[in-house]
């Protein structure tokens, strides 16, 4: 058995930043859903309430979330890379029954693997800003005609807001599974809490996962 | 501890932030009592000052001092004061029963060419018994009656005058005394005038139709002094109004008919302009009358207060719903009969057919602008069909419709086989259907009032008619909630359609897809799962999930 070592990966501002979000999306989906005539659990007024309120919350945290992102650098993080990608693949669907390595470990400038990155960036610059200006319009109704969008159809802004929670519900499903896949089941959830995460100390990491190298022209 | 007072801090501007973008969600609103929401704030602005004066006391004119004899000297006295009175009040519909005309140039109302499910036609007033609402005297169409609508006094008019007409030659003591008196109760009646009360109104709206609450959910004699339960703006133990105070007259026009055209033109505050008729409930409670962030607010532009506010009408007397005149003319023993329903009222009169009538009634919802389009004797109906002898004009994409709540009234009225027309049969007086029980006889000598051709062939259309729901304003406890229309099936707006409502329409295909990927997602991870237990079972401990 290798040996493992704890690195300081998640900010605390990234593991709150995790949690409310989490929390925020767990009320919005289940307001939603009692919205769309699923249920009856907080009463439609209350639900429609608390959704408005926190879709509204959540838009601000949001900006904060992207000022940070940019700010900090952290955007690297999310860029998109096919290298490794088909081992991350292989890894999912067949080494990690064999028990395998992991192709590709976590490191404080290599916090996702490719799969991730893939997903975290249609997560957050794409599907979450779908639902974002859907919510927003949906919201705004009835200011469509001073907002010049009397044409537009509640039906579709519905559609649209509806498709992308399901593919919220399916994320969070898969995503929730992901965090069994470490070293223990429990590892990934502790290390979200605490900020660090146990990684073998002997994986290597390759350049490209790194941070990309701060343009030389920039003066320190 | 000073890092989390600070990040406390920060969250509260952070809220504070959201909530100012969230503008009507605003969360401080929910501290502002709905007591002093703007709607209820600008509703009192604009009624507290009513207090009724007046500089007059009738019981001083020397004018009404008079010992009356007949109604028309009551209206000369009138008049003696009061010029213009008449001359006012010939031009108003409520003298006229005459609407104008209509696109097709068919003069519209009671005393016109508009029919209705109930006694169908006033037969251009040859049909007496509708007279009984008429403001006149004697039943007849001469001369104005003042006192039915400002006389403070119940009396009856026709017998006071008849007797007085009987006594007035016979000379015994009794006979005098009997006289005088009877003079004197006509002289305080024409004495105790004042604005019209509720009972005035009520005298014949209440009884529209031919009887208590027959034609009007909303409008029947539990209206005379009705509690806050009943009606919030009328109750005598909240704030009492009378029919007046929202129904404003100029010139003796009364504001507020709804038939050929809408109440008011404009939705206008008072606020805005204090000349618009106090006719609209946005006149007094402005177009967001609910405490700021309330969704209700959201609403006012689609769906009129009423549709929410008006939960059920006909709470306390049951109004007719369903009136089958194709039974009409059974006899039991060679006689007309009758028969009673739980509710106390006449589900079978053999002068006028089978009834129905309910109590806690749901209105029926439609699309509404303000004007309701009429059947006339003279249109040429689709018998095949449900003729809507009255429905309301509106549509969701006209800025100025509602969704508005109506009492639907249902019913079988006979029709020209032929010729394609409602008929108007003649009803009352010694010839009409209700002492002949002759249909054939009654439609023809109708239309012959009516100057329409009768083929000599009749049978009987279902019919509908409508009537806007707009009294009996329920406490705010009592309103409509959302899901009695943001539901999914069976909500009070089901049958309208063409438009998204949350909790109502969905996708269905786009639901179903949905709820695939979702528990795909599931049962990927659920396998996936398995496989891994299953699988480190095999390589031994630990081996399915080393690395992270």
């Amino acid at each position: 058995m290798e040996h493992l070592v704890n690195i300081y990966l998640y900010t605390r501002y990234e593991r709150f930043w995790h949690w409310f979000q989490m929390a925020v999306i767990v009320v919005l989906l289940v307001t939603g859903l009692e919205v769309h005539g699923l249920y009856s659990l907080f009463g439609f007024e209350r639900a429609v309430w608390l959704h408005n309120t926190l879709g509204i919350t959540w838009l601000v945290a949001f900006a904060f979330f992207v000022f940070w992102v940019f700010t900090s650098g952290e955007w690297r993080q999310y860029v998109p890379t096919t290298r490794k990608m088909f081992a991350m693949i292989r890894y999912y669907g067949y080494g990690i029954f064999k028990g395998e390595p992991h192709p590709v470990p976590k490191r404080k400038d290599a916090k996702h693997n490719p799969l991730q990155r893939l997903v975290y960036l249609s997560l957050a610059a794409f599907l979450l800003p779908v639902q974002m200006v859907s919510g927003m319009l949906y919201w705004g109704y009835n200011s469509w005609g001073t907002w010049g969008l009397s044409r537009l159809s509640l039906n579709w802004v519905a559609v649209v807001h509806m498709a992308g929670a399901f593919a919220i519900i399916s994320f969070i499903i898969v995503h929730v599974y992901m965090t069994t896949t470490g070293h223990s089941i429990s590892a990934h959830i502790k290390a979200m809490i605490s900020g660090w995460e146990s990684v073998p100390s002997d994986a290597a990491i390759e350049d490209w996962e790194k941070k990309a190298k701060k343009p030389e022209f920039v003066l320190q | 501890m000073k890092g989390s007072s600070v990040t406390y801090s920060v969250w509260v501007w952070l809220w504070g932030v959201s909530l100012m973008l969230a503008g009507p969600m605003d969360l401080s609103a929910a501290e502002i009592g709905v007591d002093t929401a703007p709607g209820r704030t600008m509703a009192v602005q604009a009624t507290k000052s009513y207090e009724q004066w007046t500089t007059s006391d009738h019981s001083k004119h020397a004018a009404l001092k008079q010992a009356f004899t007949s109604g028309a000297q009551i209206t000369e006295a009138c008049l003696s004061c009061h010029s213009e009175a008449e001359t006012q009040f010939h031009k108003t519909i409520h003298w006229t029963w005459d609407a104008g005309k209509n696109a097709k140039g068919v003069e519209m109302g009671k005393g016109q060419y508009s029919v209705n499910n109930f006694c169908i036609s006033t037969n251009k007033g040859a049909d007496k018994s509708c007279f009984s609402c008429h403001p006149s005297w004697n039943g007849e169409r001469k001369v104005v009656n003042c006192l039915v609508c400002h006389g403070q006094k119940e009396v009856k008019w026709d017998e006071a005058f008849e007797d007085l007409n009987a006594l007035k030659d016979q000379t015994d003591e009794g006979s005098k005394e009997i006289y005088a008196e009877i003079l004197s109760q006509v002289q305080t009646a024409a004495q105790s005038i004042g604005r019209p009360t509720r009972k005035n109104c009520g005298t014949c709206h209440f009884y529209g139709g031919g009887g208590d609450g027959v034609k009007h959910g909303d409008l029947d004699s539990s209206m005379a002094m009705p509690n806050k339960a009943l009606d919030v703006h009328m109750g005598t133990d909240g704030r009492n109004f009378e029919c007046v105070r929202c129904h404003t007259t100029i010139q003796h026009q009364v504001a507020g008919r709804i038939y050929t055209a809408p109440a008011a033109t404009e939705r206008k505050s008072l606020i805005q302009d204090d000349l618009a008729p106090k006719i609209t409930c946005e006149s007094c409670h402005s177009a967001t009358p609910h405490k700021p962030g309330h969704k209700a607010n959201d609403h006012t532009d689609k769906v009129a207060c009423q549709s929410c506010h008006i939960p059920t009408f006909a709470r306390v007397n049951p109004t007719k719903m369903m009136w089958d005149w194709s039974q009409a003319g059974k006899l039991k023993d060679g006689k007309p009969y009758k028969e009673e329903d739980e509710l106390g009222k006449d589900s079978y009169l053999s002068i006028k057919g089978a009834m129905r009538w309910e109590k806690h009634v749901k209105p029926e919802y439609f699309w509404f602008n303000g004007s309701i389009q009429s059947v006339t004797a003279k249109d040429v109906i689709d018998p095949g069909l449900t003729v809507a002898m009255s429905h309301p004009l509106g549509d969701r994409e006209d800025p100025k419709s509602r969704i508005f709540p109506f009492k639907v009234h249902r019913g079988k009225q006979p029709y020209d086989k032929i010729n394609k027309t409602v008929v108007g049969p003649l009803l009352s007086t010694e010839h009409g259907f209700w002492t002949t029980l002759n249909w054939q006889d009654a439609i023809q000598r109708g239309q012959n009032a009516l100057g329409i051709p009768y083929s000599g062939q009749y049978d009987f259309i279902s019919t509908t008619y409508v009537m806007p729901t707009t009294h009996m304003v329920a406490p705010r406890e009592n309103v409509v909630s959302c899901t009695e229309c943001h539901t999914r099936n069976g909500g009070r707006l089901a049958s309208l359609a063409g438009f998204y409502m949350p909790g109502r329409d969905r996708l269905n295909i786009l639901d179903s897809i949905g709820w695939l990927v979702v528990i795909g997602s599931l049962a990927g991870v659920c396998l996936h799962g398995l496989g891994r237990v299953f699988a480190n079972g095999r390589n031994g401990k630990n081996g399915g999930n080393k690395g992270a």
